[in-house]
């Protein structure tokens, strides 16, 4: 399906908060920010972001659209929701960084490294063929997601958690052959394209009207 | 006493030969003492957690979870949503709230579910199995129902993040809340209060694609169980137990530290107390051994 995403911004003229407002999860809550910069402070992996929370919301308004969507910020949140319980202004930040993630991705700027848009993807791809998460499959496509050669040196490093998974029956080689599953496929999958379908219209709406 | 029943959203982790079965095993324990039924939602599908994102957008992760909510309507009417996964009761809560505030993204839903031949009316409350044990059943009955208590065994309870936050358990602070240890209490064991880790963060999802960063989060999580003079870690969330046992070979191996914590469910803890038998409690699970819990379910 060819992607209304990627044709942006002409109509936003600029106005970068305009245009996260328009298709970012919850981005309407930007201009909220007071700068106080207590989620700054709140993140786990802090010292890996190049720009925190507070620091994006301020770029955001200063039409820093490349640093903020190429960053890899964003891709550092471990969804801990520390900040979205610490903010005095209450913004769902969590969600933000999680919408700016997504948005960054649909339209091609997300960063290559780390792996963590790619792993993403894969969860998102192993969840919708069955309906459910088969985990075996995932972290065989987490440690071969940079080629066959990295993946079996992860693959050896990662030998012994997966022995102790096996031996404890917290892990099934069987899952290879499929595994669990939803019953009803066909719906589900009709009904994940369909809403897919609503937000992409929503999002090409808002750029013809230029919202 | 009568049978308490409730609609139950077990979680992708929790099923056979997955990474949280254990945690299954030792909830059905637990219910089995306390007449708790919990009648499984037909069908059920994957919330995402929180890591699907980067490939669902807002809509198509909400419709998930509205999924699971119009099953639980359709075929365990009147009951209260519970579910033992952290990430799980996130998005389902999220969603049933989120939809509740706001109408477009509702009636989107709605002809989303359409296609599955669902309805939705977003009306039943969606619950942590913890809220359950503490506001239906009662820390009183809890304790009653203790057959070996867990005397002498030393305690931190880390609760995490995402049971925590953004919605925590009812009553309870986001900085220091008290349930876990209340729980380990009522079971005879000792609660470490002075365990400063309780609501740090694992690294949650990273931990696959990030190991490094966050198994120096869960380094930090480990040697604060040992400074206050743990013998094991309690957790109720599935991500926490699976990445603060199963990363301590390659924390010992990179820091050359001595790591070897076990790091049981709460629903574990609570079965030994409630005698039953090692298997029962999940005991099985454990990549690293709770001895004095296998001692005690031995008995
Ligand atoms: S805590 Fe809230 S108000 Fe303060 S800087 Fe962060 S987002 Fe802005
Ligand atoms: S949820 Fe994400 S943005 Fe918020 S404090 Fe945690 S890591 Fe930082």
């Amino acid at each position: 399906m060819s992607n209304p995403n990627q044709t942006i911004p002409g109509q936003y003229r600029g106005n970068f908060l305009r245009e996260v407002e328009a298709n970012v999860e919850e981005g309407e809550w930007v201009k909220m920010c007071m700068q106080c910069g207590v989620c700054a402070g709140s993140c786990p992996l802090g010292p890996y972001w190049d720009y925190p929370p507070q620091q994006i919301f301020m770029m955001i308004r200063a039409g820093k659209r490349e640093e903020v969507l190429s960053s890899t910020s964003m891709w550092m949140c471990t969804s801990c929701y520390n900040c979205m319980v610490r903010c005095p202004r209450e913004l769902p930040i969590t969600h933000i960084m999680h919408g700016l993630a997504t948005y960054a991705k649909r339209i091609g700027k997300a960063p290559q490294t780390p792996i963590t848009p790619r792993f993403a993807q894969k969860f998102w791809d192993n969840l919708t063929v069955t309906g459910r998460v088969n985990e075996l499959k995932l972290g065989l496509a987490l440690y071969f997601i940079n080629g066959i050669g990295e993946g079996i040196q992860t693959a050896m490093k990662m030998q012994d958690i997966g022995l102790g998974m096996l031996k404890t029956k917290r892990m099934s080689p069987f899952e290879i052959l499929g595994g669990h599953g939803i019953k009803d496929k066909a719906g589900f999958r009709a009904m994940l394209k369909k809403a897919e379908e609503i937000e992409l219209a929503k999002i090409a709406k808002n750029q013809v009207a230029g919202v | 006493m009568a049978k308490r029943d409730y609609s139950f959203y077990p979680g992708c982790s929790s099923q056979k030969g997955a990474s949280a079965s254990n945690c299954t095993t030792s909830i059905n324990a637990i219910c089995d003492v306390l007449k708790i039924q919990l009648n499984e939602i037909p069908d059920w599908n994957c919330c995402s957690a929180s890591i699907g994102y980067a490939g669902g957008g807002e809509l198509p992760r909400l419709t998930l979870s509205a999924r699971n909510l119009a099953l639980s309507e359709q075929h365990n009417p009147g009951q209260d949503v519970v579910a033992t996964c952290a990430a799980c009761w996130l998005a389902t809560r999220e969603t049933t709230e989120r939809l509740a505030h706001d109408d477009q993204l509702f009636t989107e839903t709605k002809i989303a579910l359409k296609e599955a031949g669902l309805t939705l009316q977003n009306k039943t409350p969606v619950r942590h199995f913890v809220e359950v044990l503490i506001e239906d059943v009662g820390y009183d009955a809890l304790k009653a129902a203790v057959k070996k208590p867990l005397t002498g065994i030393k305690i931190a309870s880390y609760v995490g993040c995402q049971t925590n936050r953004p919605f925590g358990i009812a009553g309870e602070s986001f900085e220091n809340p008290l349930y876990l240890d209340k729980l380990t209490e009522a079971m005879g064991a000792t609660a470490l209060k002075d365990y400063d880790k309780k609501v740090a963060c694992c690294g949650g999802a990273l931990a696959f694609s990030e190991p490094e960063k966050s198994q120096d989060l869960i380094k930090d999580i480990l040697q604060a169980a040992y400074d206050v003079g743990a013998d094991m870690i309690v957790t109720p969330c599935p991500v926490c137990q699976m990445n603060v046992e199963v990363y301590q070979g390659l924390i010992n191996q990179r820091h050359g530290t001595n790591f070897n914590m076990p790091v049981v469910y709460y629903s574990t803890l609570m079965a030994v107390a409630y005698g039953k038998s090692a298997s029962e409690s999940g005991l099985d699970g454990q990549v690293i051994r709770a001895k004095q819990l296998d001692a005690l379910a031995g008995r």
